[in-house]
């Protein structure tokens, strides 16, 4: 049977991305956001997983104004990166687990969590950027990757508890998986940072290290955690925390961390970035 | 439990320096950001930098949208509805990072705005909240 093994959590920062594809990565600014992920790269070539599903939201990519679906899983073989604005990054097509992505698709539906099921969408730096991160600059992506996008764009976004019960959901849906595949689940986005008016650049180290400490310590507080929160404390674009909730709720209770970087700052954002393994 | 929407809703308006995009804003502005998604074609783009009021006339926006967006005034156009994501569409055919066209809602210019970041960012101290002063 399938299985989820390992999460892990990262910010998906445009720049980060922008630096990898055009070889500013001995710059000491990105090596101070780079080599924290140094440690995850060999875990992660030891690991090996079949699968990676990986929770990000779109930019204003693949969804525009048109459709806000607040949890949408890619259901088809390929997904290309998208153009931003800047042409796409020039990173591999990922290649999808589709009967994996269809099995939880319709076994969440099931578990009353009513998915959107999406095909024909690029997708953008929120998914690659992790898939950088994680495996540098492979011909093709290592392995699987199931896209799961969260609406944090339009409010209201899905409260962290809801976040945290899809990701019970998920996990039980890759339970009863037949295929023997090792998956890891990330969530991707934050951690402080804000985007737009007169308190852009805001930056909460305190708050970011207390998020990342309760993710083994005290999970229940951040599951119950209102949005006020994170935009007041977080900033405006710190709404995307409720992502990792997603992968922390498919963890189950016992988890050890394995890893964590933190450093400020990529671009306008707080980095920050940990792994966790799961306990059976 | 269920949350009141417009008690929820109304603490965003506590924020300083911060408009949340709600549905109220989502709707004011969704041909200011259907525009915004329009550049992420090369050809659109093409057409775009070659003549910026003319390519403006196919959408309809208000006058205060349009001038906004000639003016690159991104302040103002989140106060007409737009959204960062959507309005990166722009300034990323102009061919500016985020912190480029970012800083220029904060009064900073951008070297003093990324020597903030690189010094560890906007504290939030005294800017959490209006009422509460915290």
């Amino acid at each position: 049977m399938a299985r989820i093994t390992a999460g892990l959590a990262t910010s998906h920062v445009p720049a980060i991305g922008a630096a990898i594809d055009n070889g500013k990565t001995d710059e000491p600014y990105w090596r101070k956001v780079l080599d924290g992920y140094q440690w995850t790269q060999a875990w992660i070539a030891r690991e090996k997983p079949d699968v990676v599903i990986v929770v990000y939201n779109d930019h204003a990519s693949a969804f525009d104004m048109n459709l806000i679906p607040t949890f949408a899983i890619g259901c088809a073989e390929t997904f290309a990166p998208a153009d931003e604005g800047w042409g796409p990054r020039p990173v591999p097509i990922v290649e999808n687990n589709a009967d994996l992505a269809w099995h939880i698709a319709q076994s969440c539906i099931l578990d009353e969590f009513d998915m959107t099921m999406v095909s024909g969408i690029t997708v953008d730096h929120g998914l690659t950027v992790p898939l950088s991160l994680m495996f540098g600059q492979p011909d093709a992506w290592p392995c699987k990757v199931v896209p799961l996008a969260v609406n944090v764009v339009t409010y209201p976004p899905p409260s962290g508890n809801r976040c945290w019960r899809l990701g019970e959901a998920i996990a039980r849906a890759v339970a009863s998986f037949p295929e023997d595949l090792n998956v890891q689940i990330w969530g991707t986005g934050g951690m402080s940072h804000q985007l737009q008016g007169a308190r852009a650049g805001l930056i909460n180290q305190p708050w970011d290290k207390a998020f990342l400490d309760d993710l083994t310590n005290d999970p229940e507080r951040l599951r119950r955690m209102s949005h006020i929160e994170y935009l007041r404390e977080a900033g405006s674009e710190g709404i995307e925390l409720v992502m990792w909730l997603i992968m922390r709720g498919a963890l189950g209770p016992d988890v050890r961390e394995l890893h964590r970087h933190y450093h400020v700052p990529a671009s306008n954002t707080a980095v920050g970035h940990i792994v966790l393994e799961k306990h059976p | 439990m269920m949350t009141d929407i417009h008690a929820y809703l109304a603490e965003f308006d506590d924020i300083p320096g911060t408009r949340v995009f709600t549905a109220a804003r989502a709707r004011k502005g969704y041909w200011l950001n259907q525009f915004c998604m329009s550049l992420m074609k090369p050809q659109n783009r093409d057409r775009w930098k070659a003549d910026e009021t003319a390519y403006l006339t196919d959408w309809p926006m208000s006058v205060a949208q349009k001038a906004a967006l000639l003016a690159r005034d991104y302040d103002r156009l989140l106060e007409l509805g737009g959204n960062i994501y959507f309005l990166a569409k722009v300034f990323s055919t102009d061919g500016l990072s985020f912190v480029q066209a970012v800083s220029t809602m904060t009064g900073m210019s951008v070297e003093d705005y990324k020597a903030m970041m690189i010094a560890g960012g906007r504290s939030p101290v005294g800017i959490r909240s209006r009422t509460e002063d915290r």
